[in-house]
């Protein structure tokens, strides 16, 4: 039962602004996942909540009571790291009973919780072994386990899947999941890998050079980003991006850029009409430049395959207009060879425009 | 295989073996001397690197002429104290330069690290005003807190570094758990650097046990003194040396410091490598 909220945040390090003026407000139950390239200032930011890191300036109110000062114990929180911390000389119960213990708990009590918590994520054969007698995905276990047997209102979680390998993080983002919804708390969860936010995110915050940039549930900062950081970031492979001139002329709005020219849909066009510049950045994703049988004229441009990437059930093609190297998905049966022409009709409604000057999407 | 071996003989066992040779060879010195009757010493016709007719005559003139027992008791009592003296301060002191970064711990960690540096040469001069001031002069004492002003300095760099290796998380993790610093240091910090703590421990006995420059200027009272300088001030008579007897005592007297180590020894090794396994 918590709601957590940032206001003006922020922490410098020596010069370094690690933070700066970050607004959050996170609603009670809401999974929430920072994400953002590495140095971004996640880490910053979960510590500040937790306690861990003075504040340079702003304030952090949980349940609407500023915790500025408040030191780590009695926030109510709970905190998975990165590197697990578990403490290497106690079993896996001591690891897990350790708050509980020093919080005065009635030992009944203690047991009865550690035993559920356990349950929950299957580690009930483990307690009696120490940290180093654990697979990578055991200890990741216990540490959830540790921040979960306190019941605390926040958990924070630093990157907890990045030291798993891929299937396991895989399957824990499953489980992380699950755990939520079953224990219905507030998660404040930092990755850098924005699959893992999009899987596992009610609420993304994406983060640059200790700037929010933008908030909003996976699909909308998909569909909608705010900018061409946030579009480049979320999405894999990432969003294809040209810069090209708006030419009016007869018959509607045009965009050239590098020997082609594509005719921008009358909605949009109605937008960009007001906008003062003519070079524009424009981006779309590669899915949204499926393959066409043959030329149309001011529909398709014409490129060069260089690579195929098979996966399976889509194949990623490499491809070159001129200079400039874009990324288009195909079906699996596609007949594109390496070094030979083709032709990307772009799917022209699902096309981005960004400023030049602040990289700011247009509309 | 066999050139292999003739290798590894060359570039490992042999230098093993000269090394081996010269640490030890002063102690089967020791060991033969300690049996050997002083006619047997000065007779210089005789292979002086075996005993020849064995006698006991030189630890009987140890422990019934000298007050050795009292000396290696003294020894004990000054080493022992010291080493706990110094081990709690210098843990709280390493702890806090290392981890609570209060203003001006680099600086204070550097400062101590300077007095480490002063020989006891120089510093026994004023320490001697202040042993005098503080009416502790020829008794043990004296002994038991001038030794720390060498050993705090040690011990500190050992266990900054040693504290330096357990990760920081850990502490942050116990303090949201809701541990105060205090108990973060008693239930997490000490027993994950224990190997650091033995070995900061054992060097600080042995450098305690050994020292002599110390034990030799501020204690006088034959009953007082420290079995290295209680040896030496006793069976070396004028320009008469005993040598049965002294390189029996020096025997004797090294063997609780070979104890020490090597019941420790593992813990020891560890300690030194700054492992910290997980
Ligand atoms: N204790 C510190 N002292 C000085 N600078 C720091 C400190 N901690 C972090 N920084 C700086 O603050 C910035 C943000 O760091 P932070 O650890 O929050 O990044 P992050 O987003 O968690 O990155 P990563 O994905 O690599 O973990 C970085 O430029 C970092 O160098
Ligand atoms: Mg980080």
């Amino acid at each position: 039962m918590a709601k957590v909220v940032m206001e003006k945040l922020n922490k410098h390090f020596g010069e370094v602004k690690a933070v700066r003026d970050f607004d959050l407000e996170i609603p009670d139950k809401e999974f929430v996942v920072l994400v953002g390239p590495s140095g971004c200032g996640k880490t910053t930011t979960l510590r500040m909540v937790a306690g861990l890191e003075d504040i340079t300036s702003g304030n952090i109110y949980i349940d609407d009571k500023v915790v500025n000062q408040l030191p780590p114990k009695d926030r109510d929180i709970a905190m998975v790291f990165q590197n697990y911390a578990l403490y290497p000389h106690m079993t896996v119960y001591q690891n897990m009973a350790f708050g509980l213990t020093l919080r005065k708990f009635p030992k009944a009590e203690i047991k009865q919780r550690v035993k559920e918590a356990a349950e929950i994520l299957n580690i009930g054969e483990l307690l009696e072994r120490k940290p180093k007698a654990l697979s990578g995905g055991q200890r990741q276990r216990v540490a959830v386990g540790r921040a979960i047997v306190r019941k605390p209102k926040v958990f924070l979680f630093d990157e907890p899947l990045s030291n798993l390998d891929a299937k396991l993080r895989v399957q824990m983002r499953v489980e992380l999941k699950k755990l939520h919804d079953r224990l219905q708390t507030t998660i404040i969860y930092v990755t850098h890998d924005q699959v893992e936010a999009m899987t596992m995110g009610d609420c993304i915050v994406v983060m640059k050079d200790g700037l929010k940039q933008q908030v909003g549930a996976p699909l909308e900062l998909y569909f909608r980003p705010a900018n061409k950081f946030v579009a480049g970031f979320i999405g894999s492979p990432a969003m294809n991006f040209m810069e090209g001139e708006l030419l009016s002329e007869q018959g509607g709005l045009f965009l050239q850029t590098m020997g082609f020219k594509l005719k921008i849909p009358e909605d949009k066009a109605a937008k960009l009409k007001s906008y003062p510049e003519k070079r524009v950045i424009f981006g779309i994703r590669p899915e949204d430049l499926p393959e066409a049988p043959a030329a149309i004229p001011n529909e398709t441009i014409e490129v060069v395959v260089e690579v195929l990437e098979p996966l399976g059930s889509e194949v990623y093609l490499d491809v070159k207009v001129g200079e400039t190297s874009l990324i288009a998905r195909a079906e699996p049966t596609t007949k594109a060879k390496p070094h030979f022409k083709l032709y990307l009709q772009p799917v022209l409604e699902n096309m981005r425009f960004f400023s030049i000057r602040d990289e700011k999407a247009l509309f | 295989m066999s050139e292999k071996f003739v290798e590894r003989m060359i570039k490992f066992y042999l230098p093993l073996f000269i090394f081996l040779f010269f640490l030890l060879f002063p102690f089967y010195w020791m060991f033969i001397t300690a049996f050997k009757s002083d006619a047997e010493l000065y007779n210089l016709k005789l292979n002086p690197f075996f005993i020849h007719e064995p006698t006991f005559k030189n630890i009987l003139m140890l422990f019934k002429e000298t007050l050795f027992n009292r000396w290696m008791f003294n020894t004990f009592f000054v080493a022992i104290l010291a080493t706990i003296l110094s081990l709690s301060a210098s843990l709280l002191a390493a702890y806090a330069i290392q981890r609570v970064r209060f203003r001006g711990s680099g600086p204070i960690g550097i400062s101590i690290f300077f007095g480490y540096l002063v020989p006891p040469t120089i510093l026994f001069i004023p320490l001697a005003a202040i042993i005098f001031q503080l009416k502790i002069w020829d008794s043990l004492w004296s002994l038991v807190l001038i030794y720390p002003t060498f050993l705090i300095p040690f011990c500190t760099w050992l266990l900054m570094g040693y504290f330096k290796s357990i990760p920081k998380e850990m502490e942050e993790c116990a303090m949201i758990d809701g541990a105060s610093r205090l108990r973060v240091f008693w239930q997490i910090v000490v027993p994950l650097a224990l190997p650091g703590i033995l070995s900061a421990g054992i060097f600080a006995f042995t450098l305690s046990w050994n020292e002599y420059l110390y034990a030799l200027t501020f204690i006088s009272t034959t009953t007082l003194k420290t079995a290295p300088v209680g040896l030496i001030t006793e069976l070396v008579r004028g320009d008469v040396y005993h040598w049965g007897p002294l390189m029996t005592g020096a025997l004797l007297a090294s063997v609780p410091v070979a104890l020490v180590y090597s019941f420790f020894v593992e813990h020891y090794v560890a300690g030194m490598t700054g492992a910290l396994k997980e």
